[in-house]
């Protein structure tokens, strides 16, 4: 396993998420969604300090973080783009929008940028199959997404209108 | 109780509201074929993720087929087990798995034994119609057991005994969709793991997915060096499971047999572990006097209570979950590698063989002692006390291949002087043996007076956790039993917590103790198998001359010529061991 020592305040952060949800296994997913919002993402040691307060193997944490696309074991970007797959979003052309993302940004699925700004992923269906096709950056949802609008949406956030992702 | 009524097969069927279909059809005789499902009766032990597929049925007015295993039995239900649809479906569910399995059962260590290649044969499966990706796994090896990931069928039987039964939590399903595997966390090996080596997943895997390490070739190599002295000691629990590789029934006492085997397979010495086992209560016993008589006399320190600590899969659950624990089981070494430590000093002097032309082999029903072997603590210069651990499953296949045809041996005797052995020896096979033994021999040295009795019905039996008070002539000794290692966990936990009435207590990491341990014969969820052998273990005992460990003569000669007395030095430096904290 690749070792990172989490800092005493990472573990209390951790700690303070699963007391939260009164230590109990079966509130394994809420415990470790908040933890991500917090930490941007679980690696191996925060899995295990998880399994620790929560009583449960770590096998099975490890088990529901790889289940759920939604959790990610390396770390995201300042602004993680997902780009939706599903099936509405897929046959209304976000493949082109995906691969213009690739190339702008120049990193594949699961990456993140070298200065760490954007990462980008993949994810099926947010709930939103009116606008398709889907594009999310943070939080803040983008409709009808085509390959041109890409260049304008990172450039949003290369300029630093953060305020504004985080107002969405 | 809610009686429910409905139909299978158009036969009229009256079961408790809750059942089952797949039970409900096995009431009246009816066999649906199944693949993942698992029940273990006496254990409390069901594993029924309905992954499979297999045990479809039809439900009339139903429109898709449903799995019988996890379907409840409702009220004017009709079932309908083997119609075509039924069958094709079957058939379908099976080929798909196939089309991601490999196709080697020709080498396959599981050829014979494996359900999925039953499962094949019973639904006549000749062609694989689909064709797919195929999952490419690396293999994972380890000192006991290995795991080819690429025969897994997702059954998750293993993670249930791994999580459920034993509570150690090394396996999981991992991943989603065709990448799905049951594996340890972080997808690392699982000699990094926090497994036991318990081998109770590999005793439930319906296939070649999780197997033992094989050590038969090596000790084949041994047995052909004419510079080699190989001897063989044999644990008490193979005697009683053996014959079932040959057909026999359940429960055959196979003891004679199975050194007549051993001795035309061309071991040198053909010894039993029943020795050790004597031995080791010996040593295991005056420390609990030792321990007893200092709290008796009123000394606060002294760590109460002492557990058993010749199981290796409950040794190493310890120490990776309980490190803080680690000075109260005995320091005793196992009856495997009191054995081996013996073997290579005292009899290799007294045959003149050098350590290192010593090759001990031993017999056992269990995975983990293959592990324990290769513990660094238990070699001397590189050299082990025990050189290779084969499983009873092993053994049989030696007796195969060197064309012994077994039924019709005769019965051998074990050779002196480590084959000598009491019925307190052969009862360390089962849950309560150790502790029953334990008990003759502490209550003589304790009160200086013969027992009553021999037999300790009330230590004896299939439940999970199990109490005694045992009468020292005045003195209530509280004694605790727990087979499983769910169960170990509990007494354990109270321990922790200073609630622990225990004076002793006898831990076995596999359900049933070693008869049921992962190296044995499978039993494919038979679980009146453990009974039968537990019945054959306590008729050997029955059937011996010397039924306490302190009369067996060789073991006071050995004393007399060689170690001095229970816990001396030189007892301590062979027979005795030490914990890590592996947490």
């Amino acid at each position: 396993m690749p070792g990172i020592k989490l800092s005493e305040k990472t573990i209390g952060i951790i700690q303070q998420v699963c007391s939260d949800f009164r230590n109990e296994g079966s509130e394994l997913i809420n415990v470790l969604h908040q933890t991500q919002g917090k930490l941007g993402y679980l690696p191996a040691e925060v899995q295990e300090v998880i399994a620790k307060e929560l009583n449960i193997s770590v096998a099975k944490v490890y088990g529901v973080v790889t289940f759920y696309s939604f959790f990610t074991m390396i770390p995201m970007g300042e602004h993680p783009i997902s780009i939706c797959m599903g099936t509405a979003c897929y046959v209304r052309g976000s493949e082109q929008v995906l691969a213009e993302f690739k190339r702008q940004l120049s990193i594949e699925v699961g990456q993140s940028t070298p200065d760490n700004k954007f990462s980008l992923n993949c994810l099926r269906c947010v709930g939103a199959c009116g606008l398709a096709p889907v594009v999310m950056v943070g939080d803040r949802v983008y409709g009808r997404v085509s390959p041109q609008m890409v260049k304008n949406i990172i450039s949003e956030y290369k300029e630093g209108c953060v305020s504004e992702a985080k107002s969405a | 109780m809610e009686m429910i009524n409905l139909t299978i097969d158009h036969k009229p069927v009256v079961v408790r509201k809750g059942t089952t279909v797949l039970k409900a059809a096995s009431s009246i005789g009816i066999d649906i074929p199944t693949l993942c499902y698992m029940k273990l009766d006496d254990m409390n032990i069901e594993n029924k993720p309905g992954g499979c597929r297999v045990c479809v049925v039809e439900v009339k007015g139903r429109k898709n087929l449903a799995p019988a295993c996890c379907t409840e039995a409702t009220e004017g239900m009709e079932i309908s087990t083997h119609t075509i649809r039924v069958v094709n479906a079957r058939r379908t569910v099976v080929e798909l798995i196939l089309s991601d399995h490999p196709a080697d059962c020709l080498i396959c260590a599981k050829s014979g034994n494996c359900e999925l290649q039953d499962m094949a044969h019973h639904l006549g499966i000749r062609q694989i119609h689909y064709e797919g990706e195929k999952s490419m796994y690396r293999e994972d090896t380890s000192p006991a057991i290995i795991r080819d990931i690429n025969k897994c069928i997702m059954c998750r039987r293993c993670e249930t005994m791994c999580n459920d039964v034993q509570t150690v939590g090394v396996l999981s399903a991992i991943n989603r969709g065709f990448n799905a595997v049951v594996a340890p966390a972080f997808e690392m090996n699982l000699d990094h793991s926090v497994c036991t080596y318990c081998g109770q997943c590999v005793a439930v895997c319906p296939t070649g997915a999780l197997t033992e390490v094989d050590q038969t070739g090596a000790v084949i190599r041994a047995l052909s060096d004419p510079m080699k002295t190989v001897i063989v000691q044999t644990a008490p629990a193979v005697r009683a499971a053996l014959g079932e590789e040959f057909g026999m029934p359940a429960g055959t006492l196979v003891t004679g047999k199975m050194v007549a085997a051993l001795r035309r397979l061309g071991f040198d010495y053909v010894f039993d572990t029943d020795f050790a086992a004597d031995l080791t209560i010996l040593e295991e016993g005056t420390e609990l006097l030792n321990r007893l008589s200092a709290y008796i006399a009123g000394d606060q320190n002294v760590k109460l209570p002492i557990l058993t600590s010749c199981c290796p899969a409950w040794v190493k659950f310890f120490e990776h979950s309980f490190p803080e624990l680690k000075d109260i089981p005995s320091t005793a070494r196992s009856p495997q590698q009191m054995f081996g430590s013996i073997a290579k000093t005292y009899f290799a002097d007294k045959i003149k063989v050098k350590r290192e032309n010593l090759v001990v082999v031993s017999i056992m029903p269990c995975l983990a002692k293959k592990y324990e072997s290769s513990r660094p603590e238990f070699a001397v210069n590189g050299n082990p006390d025990v050189d290779y651990a084969l499983t009873t499953r092993e053994l049989a296949h030696l007796i195969n291949l060197g064309n012994i045809e077994f039924k019709s041996l005769p019965n051998e005797e074990f050779d002196a002087p480590l084959g000598e052995s009491t019925g307190a020896g052969v009862i360390f096979g089962t849950t309560g043996g150790v502790i029953e033994a334990a008990v003759r021999t502490a209550y003589e040295l304790f009160t200086g007076k013969p027992l009553p009795r021999v037999d300790f019905e009330e230590l004896r039996g299939m439940d999970g956790l199990r109490k005694a008070t045992i009468d020292f002539n005045g003195t209530p000794i509280n004694i605790g039993i727990a087979h499983g290692l769910g169960n170990a966990r509990k007494l354990l936990e109270d321990i922790q917590a200073g609630n622990s009435e225990f004076h002793a207590i006898e831990i076995m990491s596999c359900p049933g103790g070693c008869i049921g341990g992962g190296g044995q014969p499978y039993h494919h969820g038979n679980a009146e198998i453990l009974k039968k052998r537990q019945k054959a273990i306590y008729s050997e005992d029955k059937n011996k001359t010397l039924r306490k460990s302190h009369e067996n003569p060789y073991i006071k000669k050995l004393y007399e010529e060689f170690l001095g007395a229970p816990m001396s030095e030189k007892a301590h430096h062979l027979l005795h061991t030490k914990y890590f904290d592996r947490s």
